[in-house]
């Protein structure tokens, strides 16, 4: 009785990675299949899609402007939102709860709304031209609160006491902050950094209505799905992404759901 | 404070000098000792950006929504018309999700599509919620060995491109695509089945699909967080497995199972390129309407309004939602996740 | 204001309110050069905080505190004179033992050599010798203990702050722990600020005690006068237990009142410099094992309480007996000491007894309001 309601669950558990995964794993699966078309039956093993792109300019102007935006957005967000966290973390705020929830609202706005909201108010009110700049603007506001996420597990999950003994011991609080509080929360900074350039990466919508001549990569992708003969070269691509962020995303994962050094002491 | 009498020493000091001496150290002694000071000071970098990205371009879309667009210009003497314009009956006609068409109606385009787009939503949100439900409960109760591989193994395809998961259904699904080419050389079927794509349906499973890695973690954390004594206790009381599952698992885990819901109800509302991917005409939602009134219908004033309107209905159904959940739900609730 | 020639920290009406919450409230005392001082009261007193406010880590609301006559609030924690053992005992988890302990003498200007030598020093008195190269969770309990104990020392800091550092460690350590950190404490001169919320180890342990109670300090004495002359009720039931007897002063002869206290009677106690006066409210407190039991009514004794033994416990050396007299509205408890051997196992429950004790034994407390 026990043993097969056991039995079911880890059928569903299977049956649902098996369903989360599926549709991703068929585009590089039929990324590397000899014909125009996406579908069954394969018509043999090829690589030249892979080469069409590595030879497509466009494609590499792209990704040359997904980088330029998402490594500045990663590395401004989690500074941001590390100052963020060490500020709500271990300081007693007034209207501490209104702006945590300030910066977790872009995760609950539809990212549309963002982009026309920026839009109008760049472009129209402020005159400032659509370029990589507003796009990593863009960028920078739904990054902050993952990072900060992030950040506050990080920080809350280590004894403060040890920031408090380090000052105690004389040293100041910018000297406590790199010899303590920094090499203790480093798995959560790069966690973090990791979690921003992924996002920022893989971002559409957002950079669909900041991105002025130079787009994205995504937004490369979504000027070529219009032409079926590109779709392989947007396969290919797209394998090449998802593998990119897969390898990302769970080293980020592991990182900051790894073990915290600090052990929890039977006192408090 | 006892702080000037210690300084008396000093007299021979200017008097000037003295007074800033005694205001340094006041000055310093309120920064120690005012953590408001302090924190806010590392938030200013963080505050700016909200202040900039979000406060700005949300009141600046507030004010447009009363403006009107003049071909290129915008008009921002006040009027309502926007607004108006939402509930007035257009010409056109007018789908409710693709199954009751109203040709002879003429139905207000915007204030339909806004239905449309809640309604779809909704069974977005439900179907999410019973399929990550399990996985969860999974997670939680019976995993014991690897468990952060696991989440990390279910979090993993949310971070990775939105846009090419939607791509994936539209080549699984399309009209020559692959669950139509594998039935046909399976031999199943003769033509292609023209149903698969460009309907409520496909949005909705792709939407699904596109949510559900996102939705087990909240409810997995709510799960983890019972203490399981309570749950002996329930046995030991008398409840059955089913009845256990009900009277306690069920309602301690609703905080997680509430969080989720929002956390995927409200950004699918205003969703725009999975229904623009897979939905055609009968499975468009208002974010294409919104998208094109700010492209090709260049009508940013009307857009606004639209969005708006949209942020309001979510807003007032969510509060209304909570209201019904009867639960205090608090956003840290959702960050632990 | 300049410090009293004994006085080494003082603390001038310090109050520290977080929002509405008091923690803290008008405290005012000294405490003298070298002295071992102990916080004690209940969690939540405000002792603690206290502490915290004495390391830097909480300012005080209002009112100051002196250390060695400089007023401190303007200082912040990393230029006080003051090192601290944490609760936690806050052992950096990414450092080594050695690196802990050299932690805080970055600043002191010491050559490499000197560095290696001061911290294998105060290894070897920590008895961690060959300890170093470890990290934090290789330690047990105690000796992450003796390495806070040592990274706070080896700063010279004058004083040393303790937030109840022996509070995680079992019976047995904390016992040795006890004895240790006094006999430390007498060899390097120190001033030691100690909070403890256990009454036994602050008695053991200090010169002096404030006891606190809801932010307040109610009594600051040393371990024997806050024992057999607490300044109130709630310090004589807070440190070991005390016995009441409340009632009405009906005479002052000299050092001597008389309380009537109903039904106990009519009982003499020693005034002891309380103001008091004929028909005030007052409780006379007295310990339990000051108490004798008789068994058959005394004679020519003065103070002396009838009543019914409810309930006895035998601890070997000692037994405790509750006594119930008719009017009081609780029971009195009662300790003797099994100085003889006896196995005599006679039933005391029920039985009929007259409690006795000298006058110098009881204690005047005088009533809020009274």
């Amino acid at each position: 009785m026990r043993r097969r309601s056991i039995g079911w669950l880890e059928l569903y558990g299977l049956l649902f990675i098996a369903l989360l995964y599926g549709p991703m794993l068929l585009l590089p699966l039929f990324s590397f299949n000899d014909s125009l078309y996406i579908a069954f039956p394969f018509k043999g093993f090829t690589v030249k899609w892979y080469e069409a792109m590595v030879q497509d300019s466009a494609l590499l102007a792209a990704l040359r402007n997904s980088l330029s935006v998402a490594i500045p957005v990663s590395i401004v967000s989690t500074a941001f939102g590390l100052l963020t966290a060490k500020a709500l973390t271990r300081f007693r705020l007034p209207g501490r709860r209104a702006i945590v929830g300030l910066i977790m609202v872009p995760l609950v706005i539809p990212f549309i709304i963002l982009g026309i909201a920026l839009l109008t108010t760049l472009r129209k009110t402020f005159d400032v031209p659509l370029s990589l700049w507003t796009v990593a603007a863009g960028h920078i506001l739904i990054c902050l609160p993952f990072s900060v996420m992030v950040l506050i597990s990080r920080l809350e999950g280590f004894d403060r006491s040890l920031e408090e003994a380090s000052l105690d011991l004389g040293e100041s609080a910018w000297s406590t902050f790199w010899r303590i509080t920094f090499p203790i929360v480093l798995p959560g900074v790069v966690s973090s950094l990791l979690m921003c350039f992924t996002a920022s990466f893989d971002e559409f919508l957002i950079a669909f209505f900041l991105s002025g001549d130079g787009a994205t990569l995504p937004v490369f992708i979504w000027s070529q799905l219009r032409f079926p003969q590109k779709l392989p070269n947007v396969l290919a691509l797209g394998s090449c992404i998802l593998v990119l962020s897969f390898l990302l995303i769970a080293i980020a994962e592991k990182l900051r759901r790894g073990g915290i050094p600090t052990e929890k002491h039977s006192g408090f | 404070m006892a702080a000037d009498a210690i300084s008396s020493g000093a007299g021979q000091e200017p008097r000037a000098q003295r007074w800033s001496i005694v205001l340094c150290r006041r000055l310093r002694a309120w920064y120690l000792g005012s953590d408001a000071a302090r924190g806010y000071l590392l938030l200013m970098p963080t505050l700016a950006v909200l202040f900039a990205l979000l406060v700005v371009p949300v009141a600046t879309l507030f004010l447009t929504s009363f403006c009107t667009q003049v071909y290129f210009k915008i008009d921002c003497s006040f009027t309502l018309a926007n607004y108006a314009t939402i509930f007035e009956p257009s010409g056109e006609v007018g789908y409710f999700l693709g199954i009751v068409p109203y040709p002879e109606m003429e139905t207000p385009i915007y204030a339909v599509l806004l239905v449309r787009s809640i309604w779809m939503a909704f069974l977005v949100t439900l179907s999410v919620m019973l399929l990550a439900y399990p996985m969860a409960y999974f997670l939680a109760f019976r995993v014991t060995r690897n468990k952060i591989r696991w989440l990390i193994l279910i979090t993993v395809p949310f971070w990775t491109s939105y846009l090419l998961r939607a791509f994936a259904w539209k080549v699984i699904l399309g009209y020559g695509g692959v669950i139509n080419s594998g039935l046909i050389s399976a031999g199943i079927i003769q033509e292609p089945l023209s149903f698969l794509l460009y309907n409520p349906t496909a949005v909705i499973i792709t939407l699904t699909h596109a949510w559900l890695a996102f939705a087990v973690l909240p409810i997995y954390v709510s799960l983890e967080k019972i203490d399981r004594s309570l749950l002996e206790a329930a046995s030991d009381l008398g409840d059955s497995r089913i009845e256990r599952f009900l009277r306690i698992t069920l309602p301690l885990s609703m905080p997680g199972v509430v969080a989720a819901s929002l956390l995927v109800f409200i950004p699918t509302v205003g969703e725009y390129v999975t229904p623009t991917l897979v939905g055609g005409s009968s499975g468009k939602m208002l974010g294409s309407v919104i998208q094109s009134l700010f492209g090709q219908a260049n009508n940013q004033p009307l857009g606004s309004a639209v969005s708006l309107v949209m942020m309001l209905v979510v807003t007032l159904l969510v509060c209304a939602f909570l209201k019904v959940t009867g639960s205090k739900l608090k956003a840290r609730e959702v960050q632990d996740a | 204001m300049a410090s009293k020639d004994n006085s080494f920290i003082s603390l001038q009406g310090v109050a520290k309110h977080f929002g509405s919450l008091r923690a803290v409230e008008d405290v005012t005392f000294d405490i003298k050069r070298g002295e071992f001082f102990s916080l004690l009261g209940p969690s939540g007193c405000g002792k603690t905080t206290l502490l915290r406010m004495l390391a830097g880590f909480e300012v005080p609301s209002s009112g100051e505190i002196y250390i060695d006559g400089q007023p401190m609030s303007a200082v912040p924690p990393n230029a006080r004179p003051t090192n601290m053992v944490f609760q936690s005992y806050a052992i950096f988890p990414h450092l080594t033992v050695a690196q802990n302990i050299a932690y805080g003498l970055r600043k002191k200007g010491l050559s490499k050599a000197e560095l290696a030598d001061t911290v294998e020093q105060a290894l070897q008195r920590i008895r961690l010798g060959g300890y170093g190269q470890r990290l934090a969770h290789q330690l047990s309990g105690g000796q992450r203990q003796r390495v806070a104990l040592a990274r706070a020392l080896v700063c010279r800091p004058k004083v040393l702050l303790l937030d109840e550092p022996l509070a995680a460690l079992d019976k047995k350590l904390r016992e040795e722990m006890q004895i240790e950190l006094r006999q430390l404490q007498r060899s390097v001169g120190i001033t030691f600020v100690f909070v403890t919320h256990d009454q036994e180890e602050a008695l053991a342990l200090s010169d002096r005690i404030a006891v606190m109670s809801k932010g307040r300090t109610l009594q600051v004495d040393s371990a024997a006068r806050l024992y057999e002359a607490p300044s109130c009720r709630e310090v004589a039931g807070f440190i070991g237990s005390m016995n009441f007897f409340d009632g009405t002063v009906t005479d002052v002869d000299g050092d001597i009142a008389t309380v009537d206290a109903g039904s106990a009677g009519a009982l003499r106690v020693p005034v002891n410099g309380h103001a008091t006066r004929r028909g005030a409210k007052a409780t006379v407190a007295v310990r339990p094992e000051k108490m004798e039991i008789a068994w058959q009514p005394p004679q020519g004794v003065t103070n002396s309480v009838a009543g019914r033994v409810t309930a006895e416990a035998y601890f070997g050396d000692r037994s405790h007996y509750h006594v119930e007299v008719s009017g009081l509205p609780h029971h009195i408890a009662v300790a003797l000491q099994n100085s003889q051997r006896s196995l005599d196992t006679t039933e005391a429950r029920g039985r009929r007894v007259w409690l006795t004790w000298p006058v110098e034994s009881s204690v005047l407390l005088p009533q809020a309001g009274g």
